[in-house]
């Protein structure tokens, strides 16, 4: 498809901003000269229709949750519930300034508190902040809070953080960007830290370890109790990674685990939209050890008045422009509310429920899970057995796409060799995971009978399988409008 | 139950294939000790019960008929009626990162058309696919700048740069060996001889911002040839609207441009989500953080697009990597891609035409009040700084309270020594009758 800068008509005029009701000034005659820009730059000249036309096949060029089904392991692709737009759309919170007074506020201010305490319970924690734009900000909050921590406690030897080596890849940038150093630790045959490892790097060194629970194995750590346990020894703490919090609602809550801080995906386990790679929200909940350090503004609630308080001597200072997406916060506490407890607690069960019931109908049709355990939420395949046969994980995946599919999380977990990392979520019917499991189950048989349907595949999408190689070596990262 | 979909026999099914009895030995793996009990949330609502609650609680929030005259970093924009339903398409927001380069096409271009515009627009070479907000793409920019000047770990900050922006650099500073040298306002526009002045050759990167805080343009070529001097990087935090009208950043030297895009997408939400910006000279590209969608071709030669240089990223590095950020606010990308195509090229000129007259408008209207006069009279886009004969917080709060209208932004609590001074915004949006309003009100309560 024509890029939109591709279709612009010299002189066509698009929608018409209001009226100018006051003196024209141009910028020449304000400014002095060598203010002004010398040129205008060359944006699209089209007529609403065109734009409207242009996008519009684009997103029929795009897949989304509502198309079908999205079993991106680790990303929680659940149905994103249309109340959730409509409440963000005509609740009239768009038009509220961030820096209106807080009498004026009263209403935003109110969904922060109430999403706070919500979140506190959900995960057993004392108090949150809803600042972080997504989950790796959240992750580097959480660090930045631990660090803060071990500072006022005079603890400036802690300077390294333990990440098992099935975390997500964030977990060692974030920890990196707060500072420390990371030491990495092994898993062992069934998926869990390998605890003679973990002994082997505990000292007074060790500021803490982000862990994932249940893993991006979709396991639960077996040793968690004496993780925190030894940890706590210590005086170092435990971040919990949230990425997978759809596991254990109304089940278990870290904040009981023996974590001491960790973020929230709203976008995952909270039902907002990815929006195509954002905007997200990394809520970060803390227990009484951190809570001092929370950023600022916290959301106060006192005499009937909410508020914003900024007095709190000993934060970390705040963490963006304001106080965080408000718009995707809004999103998250309508579906709480939608849900309630009772309705949480059904989203795990559905959730490890058709994660189960997936793994179990794929093993029967050849596809081997990479640990024999139960699993939570989501599991890893692994498939260096169709790799030896010629048909790598990232040909299965090419492939599902031209069923309509779209596949799993690709190569990751890192230590899953051909690893396919699948999470159906709660929101998908008997029928969307039979439908899944079925064409499963014929890309195994097309791996023995017609291997180049997979290698070549997808067969029938806007494009075939795109050239990575040369977009790095040879990358074009802008369109450059002709001379006109 | 609200969204799950199996009927009990299903679910008994589905256990059976797995080889259980109950939901709850699903999670037989939990110890008992660790057991949470019932969750206490409010809840469950149904949708009618959830509008009802909401539309309570945004009463709670002022009454939108009141106008609004306040900036600083967050603007009230005009937004095109096509523009939500087009973003609104589930396509797009329903989708997750395009990791699946062929099933995200739409998004995939939409993004490229917003690198291709943003880098228009700032006269720079390559765009990012987007960042956090404005204040965390300076943050980004100012150690991308440590990172293409090695080894240097000094930042100068223009202290005409946001308030909100600065605290929030000071938060993330911490975190690393990275010195934030601030220097002093002048007259509320940036004190380019102080600046150089202080360069040294352990500077990384000089921050400004243009139009500035005090909603003051200014000129940086000369800063920008005493900063390369030291080898040094110029980064340059911009309001994109003022770029209608403003000289480029690539033109005046910059080497890394940000900025914050709300402006043009609209909705204020209390400050979120928003979408940072950040453009750069080609040389840097492998030092920049956050996504970069490219061009490219797939097996047939026809044009495709995907995300690149990914090395760079925290997939590959981990504990090597110089960025945590995973995500773009990608659909806000396509939100500035369809704006910027809706009003065109001549409607993006009218629009910083239009913003500059209603702020001479203005400018003239409240400075005829007996009292009121302009702090500066620098060069300005739609921010000014205005001067009361008394505690601008006070008067403020009192146009709030009695003539719904929001005048601007008490400068007291970001400046010593301007208790008397507000930051006001006009753009498209205030209507010449609200000014004089504006106007006249204040003449009645000073």
């Amino acid at each position: 498809m024509k890029l939109i800068l591709e279709k612009s008509k010299p002189g066509r005029k698009g929608v018409g901003l209001p009226k100018l009701d006051v003196p024209r000034v141009s910028a020449k005659k304000a400014w002095p000269k060598e203010l002004v820009r010398s040129h205008q730059p060359k944006l699209p000249q089209l007529a609403e229709n065109d734009v409207v036309r242009h996008y519009t096949n684009l997103s029929r060029r795009n897949y989304g949750v509502d198309q079908g089904f999205y079993p991106l392991g680790s990303c929680t692709m659940k149905y994103n519930p249309k109340i959730n737009e409509e409440i963000a759309a005509n609740c009239g919170f768009g038009a509220l300034h961030p820096l209106m007074p807080e009498y004026l506020a009263q209403g935003a201010l109110e969904v922060m508190f109430r999403l706070e305490k919500a979140l506190c319970e959900i995960s057993g924690f004392k108090h949150a902040t809803l600042q972080p734009a997504a989950g790796a900000h959240g992750e580097l909050t959480g660090i930045m809070l631990i660090k803060a921590y071990h500072r006022y406690h005079g603890k400036t030897n802690k300077n390294v953080m333990l990440v098992p080596d099935s975390a997500h890849g964030t977990n060692p940038a974030s920890a990196v960007l707060a500072g420390y150093k990371i030491v990495e630790l092994p898993s062992d045959d069934r998926g869990n830290v390998d605890i003679q490892a973990f002994r082997g790097a505990l000292n007074d060194d060790v500021a803490g370890i982000m862990l994932t629970n249940p893993s991006t194995l979709g396991l639960l750590e077996e040793n968690i109790t004496e993780i925190a346990n030894s940890l706590h020894e210590r005086d170092a703490l435990l971040y919990y990674d949230g990425a997978n919090l759809n596991a254990v609602m109304g089940y278990a809550r870290p904040g009981d685990m023996g974590f001491d801080v960790m973020h929230f995906n709203l976008h995952k386990t909270f039902s907002t939209p990815h929006g195509g790679g954002g905007p997200g929200s990394g809520p970060v909940a803390v227990n009484e050890k951190l809570v001092p350090f929370l950023p600022v503004p916290t959301v106060e609630h006192r005499d009937d008045h909410y508020f914003l308080n900024y007095d709190v001597p000993m934060s970390i200072g705040p963490l963006m422009t304001y106080y965080g997406n408000f718009a995707v916060m809004l999103r998250a506490l309508v579906y709480i509310l939608r849900n309630g407890a009772e309705g949480l607690k059904r989203v795990s069960e559905d959730a490890v429920l058709n994660a189960n019931y997936v793994m179990q109908r794929l093993k029967e049709v050849g596809y081997t899970p990479s640990f024999p355990r139960r699993c939570m939420h989501e599991f890893v395949l692994n498939n260096s057995d169709k790799a030896k046969k010629g048909a790598r994980t990232l040909d299965i995946s090419k492939r599902l796409l031209d069923f309509g599919i779209h596949p799993a999380t690709m190569y990751f977990p890192l230590i899953v060799k051909e690893a396919m990392m699948i999470e159906p979520t709660e929101t998908e019917s008997r029928e969307t995971l039979d439908n899944f499991i079925e064409v499963m189950a014929q890309i195994n048989r097309e791996i023995d009978d017609n291997l180049d349907l997979l290698t070549q595949a997808p067969h029938n999408l806007p494009v075939k399988r795109l050239d990575d190689v040369r977009a790095s070596r040879e990358p074009v990262f802008r369109y450059k409008p002709g001379q006109e | 139950m609200t969204y799950t979909s199996h009927t009990d026999a299903e679910r008994r099914e589905m256990l059976e294939t797995i080889g259980l009895e109950k939901i709850e030995d699903l999670f037989a793996d939990i110890p008992k000790k660790m057991r949470a009990s019932a969750l206490e949330l409010d809840g469950p609502l149904s949708e009618t019960e959830v509008r009802r609650e909401f539309a309570r609680i945004a009463d709670g929030n002022c009454d939108m008929t009141c106008s609004l005259f306040l900036g600083a970093g967050s603007y009230h924009h005009f937004i095109p009626a096509a523009l939500s339903h087009l973003v609104m398409r589930s396509e797009f927001y329903t989708a997750y990162t395009p990791y699946q380069a062929e099933a995200s096409q739409g998004m995939l271009q939409s993004i490229y058309e917003y690198q291709s515009m943003m880098c228009e627009l700032t006269g720079m070479d390559v765009s990012n696919a987007s960042m956090y907000d404005g204040a965390t793409a300076l943050y980004e920019a100012a150690i991308m700048a440590m990172r293409c000047a090695r080894k240097r770990t000094r930042i100068i900050v223009d202290e005409c740069i946001n308030p909100l922006y600065r605290n929030v650099l000071a938060t993330y500073a911490g975190n690393l060996d990275l010195e934030l040298v601030h220097v002093p306002a002048k007259d509320g526009h940036t004190d380019v001889e102080a600046i150089a002045a202080t360069l040294d050759d352990k500077t990384a990167a000089v921050l400004v911002s243009n139009p500035n805080f005090f909603g003051v343009v200014q000129d940086f070529s000369e800063l920008a040839g005493k900063v390369h001097e030291y080898k040094a990087l110029l980064v340059m935090s911009v309001n994109p609207v003022a770029l209608g009208a403003l000289k480029t950043p690539g033109e005046m030297g910059a080497d890394i441009v940000t900025g914050e895009a709300q402006p043009f997408r609209s909705p204020m939400f209390f400050g979120g989500p928003y979408i940072g910006f950040m453009t750069t000279r080609e040389k840097y590209v492998r030092k920049m953080p956050g996504r970069i969608i490219s061009e490219t071709v797939d097996e047939d030669g026809e044009r495709g697009f995907v995300m690149t240089l990914q090395t760079r990223e925290q997939h590959i590095r981990r504990e090597k990597a110089t960025s945590n950020i995973c995500t773009n606010q990608g659909l806000l990308s396509l939100t500035v891609a369809v704006y910027l195509s809706l009003i065109g090229r001549d409607g993006f000129t009218a629009l910083a035409e239009q913003n500059i007259s209603k702020a001479a408008y203005a400018k003239k209207a409240l400075t005829k009040v007996e009292g009121v006069s302009l702090k500066w009279k620098s060069p300005a886009f739609n921010e000014f700084v205005l001067s009361l004969p008394q505690d601008a917080e006070k008067v403020i709060e009192n146009l709030t309270a009695e003539e719904k209208i929001v005048g601007g932004l008490p400068l007291k609590r970001y400046y010593e020594g301007m208790d008397n001074d507000v930051l006001v915004c006009v753009t498209e949006m205030n209507t010449r009758e609200q000014i004089d309003e504006y106007a006249a009100a204040l003449g009645r309560l000073i």
